[in-house]
């Protein structure tokens, strides 16, 4: 039984005013972990002391009246690639459970906790966040909490089913190629990716760092905003941070959105997917009175730019693991990595040429329009273990096409939101919301319209 | 006249040696599988002709 609140700005507002205590909320949110956790198989570690200790600090602001922070009391997990000082970041791999436990939080959880939230405990993922199944050879699969005969997607598969099963009202997840899209569409939430380098990846275990992003789960548009203001600014600590100034108008949040001009991805993107994915993009494109489309040139080669990078980056972190001891590793990474570690430079410098080739076409396209609309993932949720899906009459193997939609977007960085579509009788799917680089505001200007159509 | 194709066996046979990887000899016809996917996958990058001043865009401060 999931506990009774919306959302976090809920939750947080009732416990900023003293209606319930955060001690009662993070009391109850343990004991449903505890008790439907064994069946969801999102959290791989629990912080249940430090919760506490937390919870009964911001009770103490409360009652003397100091601000207790936008998300006072609110509890949240993040994927166990995250540093949490005192537990060992597993990033989903037994190999890296004989390390030292972490000395410090992330960047990322340190300003959550800082405005407030409670940390929880740690998410389930794919090994290394090389995947789109969370189907974890070491810690089990994550079913999707709609039907537990099919994944969550991944590889932030428990970030995303902890949100959608309200375990907690909000995650943190990482992506790549699309790790917080994919599961976020599959389970039904949403799933930010903000502009590469937005958030600060310090203290998160990496992929590939010329792709790998942090972002975030939520059952609401209001809890992303929030989020998002809590978390952007910029980090020394993470290279590739920006040091462009934290997004902060977002009063304009409600307001007409007419000034944004919006155009469907077509080409590559109305290619590849079942006929219910059409459906709900052209459902989203309907209610924003969408009638233009937009070719995004070259987005097929972009998703084998970005895959090789990932291939050679992840192979190279792994080097020395994958030559003493392959054994340990999940067997669905495993044979990947090794495979990447073989890859010749120029293929791997060619592709990253081609990243700036693409940057610029896309450059161009955002001088046309300001908002970008295509389908999240290409169907709804494969069976758990299923290798092959056909769509449109081509057969073609699950893990690496749940990407397909995704991968092009993450190459260049762009912010993308991944927003739920849920109908009765249906398994959810998601669209997402893409705009120029620095431009989420656009796209939280779009999902809060949206959801204020009832499209979530 | 078509170029022979590549003995991709042989390639991951020899590179892994390079790189030190030799002793997973029980993997190699997965990760040989898994290299002719990323060959396949790599073809479409390198068949691009990109303008010759297209560089590659890294984050380094000195």
């Amino acid at each position: 039984m999931s506990q009774q609140y919306q959302d976090a700005t809920e939750l947080a507002a009732q416990i900023r005013s003293g209606k319930i205590s955060a001690q009662s909320v993070i009391e109850a949110t343990l004991k449903d972990i505890h008790n439907r956790n064994p069946e969801l198989n999102c959290f791989t570690a629990i912080t249940a002391e430090r919760a506490l200790a937390q919870a009964k600090q911001i009770d103490n602001k409360v009652a003397v009246g100091n601000d207790p922070g936008l998300l006072a009391g609110v509890p949240f997990g993040v994927k166990n690639l995250f540093d949490i000082a005192g537990i060992t970041t597993i990033a989903g791999s037994a190999i890296n459970r004989e390390y030292p436990p972490a000395q410090q939080d992330a960047t990322a959880i340190t300003k959550l906790c800082q405005a407030g939230a409670i940390l929880v405990g740690a998410l389930n993922m794919d090994e290394y966040a090389y995947g789109f199944v969370t189907e974890n050879s070491h810690y089990g699969a994550t079913p999707n909490p709609y039907d537990s005969t099919r994944i969550s997607g991944g590889s932030s598969g428990g970030s995303a089913a902890a949100v959608s099963a309200k375990l907690v009202p909000f995650t943190l997840g990482s992506d790549t190629n699309g790790s917080v899209r994919v599961p976020s569409a599959l389970c039904g939430v949403y799933g930010l990716k903000p502009t590469y380098g937005r958030l600060s990846r310090k203290g998160a275990f990496l992929l590939s760092s010329s792709l790998d992003h942090v972002g975030a789960f939520t059952n609401s548009v209001r809890d992303l905003v929030k989020l998002f203001a809590v978390l952007q600014g910029y980090d020394p600590q993470d290279p590739v941070s920006t040091k462009k100034p934290p997004e902060s108008n977002f009063s304009v949040l409600g307001n007409d959105i007419t000034d944004l001009r919006i155009a469907v991805a077509d080409g590559y993107f109305a290619e590849g997917s079942t006929p219910e994915v059409k459906e709900a993009v052209a459902n989203v494109a309907k209610t924003l009175n969408v009638t233009k489309s937009i070719a995004i040139p070259q987005s097929h080669r972009a998703r084998a730019a970005a895959y090789i990078i990932t291939a050679v980056e992840g192979a190279n972190l792994h080097l020395e693991k994958l030559q003493s001891r392959p054994q340990d590793f999940d067997p669905a990474t495993r044979d990947r990595f090794l495979a990447g570690a073989l890859i010749p430079a120029s293929w791997y410098a060619q592709a990253q040429k081609f990243r700036s080739w693409y940057r610029r076409q896309v450059q161009e396209i955002f001088q046309q329009v300001d908002i970008i609309l295509a389908p999240t993932t290409p169907c709804v949720a494969p069976k758990l273990g299923q290798e092959t899906m056909t769509i449109a009459g081509v057969e073609m193997l699950v893990r690496p096409n749940l990407g397909r939609f995704t991968q092009p977007l993450s190459f260049i960085g762009l912010p993308v939101l991944s927003i739920p579509i849920k109908e009765s009788n249906r398994l959810p799917l998601g669209v997402q919301i893409i705009a120029a680089p620095y431009q989420e505001l656009s796209i939280l200007r779009i999902a809060d319209f949206l959801a204020a159509q009832d499209i979530k | 006249m078509e170029q022979p194709k590549p003995n991709w066996k042989e390639y991951v046979e020899q590179t892994a040696k390079l790189m030190n990887l030799d002793h997973t000899g029980e993997y190699l016809p997965e990760v040989t599988n898994n290299f002719v996917a990323i060959a396949n996958i790599a073809s479409l990058v390198m068949e691009f002709e990109l303008p010759e001043d297209t560089e590659i865009a890294p984050i380094f401060e000195p």
